[in-house]
């Protein structure tokens, strides 16, 4: 019960909820426990609540160090 | 999508693995904990073991908040829901979990009692709000990531004045069960179970923060790297961790900063301490006893807790014998050391709670580990150890 999906959030809600696309599916979330969401935003949602936004900076800074490893192998092996 | 498909590249996940094999050294073996079951059901998915060399292992562990329910819990919910006048909801993974004498939420309700299954505590209130004659208990159960959840229903009910609304509040903390683990027997003296180092939960560390697991750093010097749940998040934390071994170092890495900070949610721990104390003790199935490894409602809001307004029972019926969960929870057995595994025991009808969940250590080898275990010349199963 704890697997989830970041989502995308598509619109701002009265009563602290948004709507959210997740994989593709539309649905309605709480944003009760976030702070300063907006639209365009990644959250990550649990049991119906945002839990957190997701910072790209650092998403992409991850990624990077992804792809450092990957620089370590030589091509061909995908 | 975006956030998912990059962290699940193939190609890179390869890069990663070699990387892990160039640094870990051949000459010593890794013992690696994977906490969370969110992590477990990637591992197993993934295939990720396959990737790793021989010496680093990963062991599960029991951060599955289905599995680690004791029957008890379970019993006294289905008692609960036998209550006159209840209406019992609970997030769907539990419905299907074996109390004592076999007996599940799902058969009491094909018995005739009343219990449903909800995906958010918004539901659980608006159930609440629809049956204004019935008493709605919701069974709460879950790690840090649900128990803030569970606190904004209860502020709700207390706002709109619903009187009908009850939590039966099962809110497990994951730091506990961590030193629990490491101060078992298994671990410390016998040495049954090598531990050298930890990936941290990824959807709890978003709430607690990554502070709270510094202290078991420093104090077993044990390594924790706090990992996202997509396949190269624990790739990464797996190669992390090999190098703070290979260093010495016994320090808490955050793998996952797209989503945890150090100091976690602030809005949702202010929340939780506003209205939770935590519990002496708590029972863990696997664990036994865990002191202060769980939380109840504070005396200011008694009337929206369950266990204080109806006498709940407080046994604690042991698990199944043949059931190995317990153990497998502790990381000193696997799925495949249960002699029910996959055949008195499936997802269709467990025997035991790490069968239910997806992130359950029987469940994750059922859907996605058995196939690779299918070699006719192991009759009694295969070596875990590999080739
Ligand atoms: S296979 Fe079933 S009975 Fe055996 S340990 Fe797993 S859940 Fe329990």
């Amino acid at each position: 019960m704890c697997l989830a999906l970041p989502a995308l959030v598509t619109e701002l809600l009265p009563d602290d909820n948004a709507k959210v696309n997740l994989g593709g599916v539309a649905k309605t979330v709480s944003l009760a426990l976030v702070s300063d969401v907006a639209v365009g935003d990644y959250v990550i949602v649990h049991v119906g609540y945002a839990l957190s936004v997701i910072d790209p900076e650092e998403a992409a800074r991850t990624l990077e160090l992804f792809a450092e490893m990957g620089e370590l192998v030589p091509e061909g092996t995908a | 999508m975006k956030y998912i498909d990059e962290f699940r590249d193939g190609t890179v996940a390869q890069g990663i693995a070699k990387a892990i094999r160039a640094e870990a050294d051949p000459g010593r073996a890794y013992h690696i904990m994977e906490f969370c079951g969110g992590h477990t059901h990637a591992i197993s998915r993934y295939g990720l073991e396959d990737l790793l060399p021989a010496n680093v292992r990963m062991i599960h562990g029991p951060g599955c908040p289905v599995c680690v329910l004791p029957v008890g819990r379970i019993d006294a919910a289905i008692w609960l829901a036998r209550q006159d006048g209840v209406t019992l909801c609970t997030y769907g993974d539990m419905l299907r979990v074996p109390g004592s004498k076999r007996l599940s939420l799902l058969k009491a309700k094909a018995e005739g009692c009343d219990i449903r299954m909800v995906y958010s505590t918004m539901d659980a209130l608006k159930l609440a709000q629809s049956l204004p004659e019935r008493q709605v208990v919701f069974f709460a159960i879950g790690f840090e990531t649900t128990t803030p959840p569970t606190a904004v229903a209860i502020k709700q009910a207390q706002a709109m004045g619903l009187g009908n609304f009850s939590v039966f509040c099962n809110h497990v903390l994951t730091p506990s069960a961590i030193t629990q683990i490491l101060d078992s027997p298994e671990v410390r003296e016998l040495g049954t179970v090598r531990l050298d180092a930890f990936i941290g939960p990824a959807h709890v560390s978003t709430i607690i923060g990554s502070r709270p697991y510094e202290y078991f750093a420093e104090e077993y010097q044990r390594p924790v790297v706090i990992a996202g749940f997509e396949p190269l998040d624990v790739m990464q934390a797996v190669r992390m961790l090999v190098r703070q071994i290979n260093d010495g170092r016994f320090e808490v890495e955050n793998e996952f900063a797209r989503a945890v900070t150090r100091d976690g949610n602030e809005k949702a721990k202010s929340l939780v301490a506003d209205m939770f104390e935590l519990r002496r003790a708590f029972e863990w199935r696997g664990l036994g006893l865990v002191p202060y490894s769980a939380l109840r409602l504070k005396e200011r809001f008694a009337a929206w807790d369950a266990e204080r307004r109806w006498d709940v029972p407080q046994d604690s019926p042991p698990d199944n014998k043949a059931c190995e969960c317990g153990a497998i929870l502790r990381g000193v057995k696997k799925p495949v050391d249960c002699k029910l595994f996959g055949t008195v025991c499936t997802p269709e009808n467990p025997m035991g709670s790490c069968m239910v969940s997806a992130e359950g250590a029987c469940a994750a080898h059922w859907t996605y580990g058995r196939f690779r275990d299918a070699d006719p010349g192991h009759a009694s199963g295969p070596d875990p150890e590999g080739d």
